[in-house]
């Protein structure tokens, strides 16, 4: 038997920011009406009803938002009756939300399904109920300092340096002035980016993404419609860690010397690309997690854009215009944008198929015809899933 | 220099273990050590440890004690307190190799990021932490122990 397609019909976006005025909900509630007029906008005029009156499910991506979240944004615009689910992955909600509902109309139980994300960050160093209190008293909690670890075995086992770390940031908010969804939209220099304060060694402060809010929907549908350049999701596949590794998003407080299991980023790429029928040498472009810089060049490596340890080589020829033949984050990244967790995984999803329908304005990757978005977080979970146009 | 190993529960001052389970004290017979779990099925260590193996899901792991001595695998400074954090900073970060196989996230009695480089030899100490307020004001114990690791000034 094989599967029905899934297209993505709508897509709707909040821009990424603070936003002290408004409630999560509104956050969310923006999003899901951008999301459905957008399908509206691309159905036929005389035919059926866009898939935003006729849903059969939505899920819901957040992880702070508290009880019933999804419920509460939908139940303000009477899309309530279908189930309603509520999805928690860390970084990686929305898309566990995403692969969830592209699985229920790729087995033909569903035909319409929307799925949306959205958060509101504390401030600061974000605070995880994922450790037990002990462990932040004993001070084994702070995330920068996880993220300092993986980059320093880039920079022990991969020839990363510390400028190489900085012009990934440049790279991506030098994106990020073209995309008015983000939350900075400034170029900086290699020196300003090295400049800023030391967080903890190697990454400085504009080394790190900033954990803001917005939110992010995609409504997704077994049929097409003619207003629109068909965009189809043709993999979404979410998964989680093995143990062993001390250094992965599971965060453990061991793990083995000399073990080093395949990350959850690159089975997830291998089975997406498998799921797909595609090669990574078909992608045109790609969103990936840049939580911070180095989690940019990890991501880069653990997708296989660049095989384990070339991850400097990869940056420097990048930043030399020498490679160019995959875009990275040209949506400027959650470097730029700055991360909601529950809304992040979707707005790659949203700019993927802005740059497929080719109307990413300035930003634009010239003739995308299929794009990648990655990311990965607590858990550990890592997402990645594959649009491509028709 | 972050805080100093202390004595284990020294007289004048009313002290316990950050948790249970984690680390023998210096007065037992053994001396310091961190208990991890040792599954009789598999064969892999764990710490913290459980019953339960986190590699094979076999319960019934032995608690073994490990790591008096260990050396740098990857480290880094931490410059502001984290949520809940309530001792000194800035205070060194890493992961350590123990001769036992395991790989531990610990904090590091070094702030000096340049020392801090990968097989740098080092051994297990305790330092001393506030104790959160709340346990205070019901007259218990005012100080938390912890494990770190600290430079160990001469290989044995």
């Amino acid at each position: 038997m094989s599967a029905n397609p899934v297209y993505i019909r709508g897509v709707g976006l909040h821009p990424f920011g603070r936003f002290p005025e408004q409630s999560v909900t509104e956050l969310g509630l923006h999003a899901v009406r951008a999301a459905i007029a957008d399908a509206a906008a691309g159905s036929d005029p005389a035919g059926s009803r866009a898939p935003g009156n006729t849903l059969d499910a939505a899920f819901c991506a957040s992880v702070y938002s508290g009880v019933a979240a999804g419920h509460k944004v939908l139940s303000r615009i009477g899309c309530t009756g279908p189930p309603i689910m509520n999805i928690e992955a860390g970084c990686a909600s929305g898309g566990a939300a995403l692969s969830l509902g592209a699985d229920l109309i790729r087995s033909g139980r569903y035909r319409n399904v929307l799925v949306f994300g959205m958060e509101k960050m504390p401030r600061g160093m974000i605070r995880s109920s994922f450790f037990p209190p002990w462990c932040e008293q004993a001070g084994l909690t702070p995330a920068p300092a996880y993220f300092a670890l993986r980059a320093q075995r880039l920079i022990q086992e991969s020839g990363v340096t510390r400028e190489d770390l900085a012009d990934v940031v440049v790279h991506n908010r030098r994106k990020g002035v073209d995309n008015p969804f983000a939350m900075f939209r400034k170029e900086v220099s290699q020196e300003e980016v090295l400049q800023s304060r030391l967080v903890c060694d190697p990454l400085h402060l504009w080394m790190l993404c900033s954990p803001n809010e917005g939110a992010a929907a995609v409504l997704l549908s077994s049929e097409t419609a003619s207003g629109h350049t068909p965009v189809e999701l043709a993999a979404s596949v979410l998964r989680s860690h093995q143990p062993g590794s001390a250094l992965g998003e599971h965060t453990p407080l061991s793990g083995r010397i000399g073990d080093d299991p395949e990350s959850p980023t690159t089975t997830a790429a291998r089975e997406a690309l498998a799921q797909g029928k595609l090669s990574l040498g078909d992608i045109d472009l790609v969103e990936l997690q840049d939580t911070d810089a180095g989690r940019q060049i990890l991501s880069i490596e653990e997708l296989g854009l660049c095989a384990a340890g070339d991850g400097g080589a990869y940056v420097r020829a990048e930043q030399q215009k020498s490679k160019q033949t995959v875009a990275i984050n040209p949506s400027g990244g959650l470097l730029s944008k700055g991360e909601p967790l529950g809304a992040s995984a979707l707005a790659q999803i949203v700019e993927l198929v802005w740059q497929l329908r080719a109307s990413a304005g300035a930003r634009q990757v010239p003739g995308a015809k299929a794009g990648l978005a990655h990311t990965v977080g607590r858990g550990a979970n890592a997402s990645v899933s594959i649009l491509v146009r028709h | 220099m972050g805080t100093r190993a202390q004595n284990w529960y020294p007289e004048d001052v009313q002290s316990r273990p950050i948790h249970e389970g984690l680390f023998s004290s210096p007065g037992d017979p053994g001396g310091l050590g961190l208990y991890a779990g040792y599954c009789w099925s598999c064969k892999a260590l764990h710490f913290p440890a459980t019953d339960d193996c986190p590699y094979c899901g076999a319960t019934g792991c032995e608690t073994r004690i490990v790591g008096k001595t260990a050396s740098l695998y990857l480290g880094t400074v931490v410059t502001a307190a984290p949520p809940g954090y309530h001792g000194e900073v800035p205070y060194g970060f890493g992961l350590v190799d123990l001769p036992e196989g395991l790989r531990v996230i610990s904090v590091i009695a070094e702030t000096d990021v340049k020392q801090l480089r990968p097989g740098l030899p080092l051994r297990l100490g305790l330092r001393t932490l506030p104790c959160p307020e709340p346990e205070q004001a019901e007259g218990e114990a005012l100080t938390l122990a912890s494990w770190h690791y600290e430079p160990a000034a001469e290989s044995p």
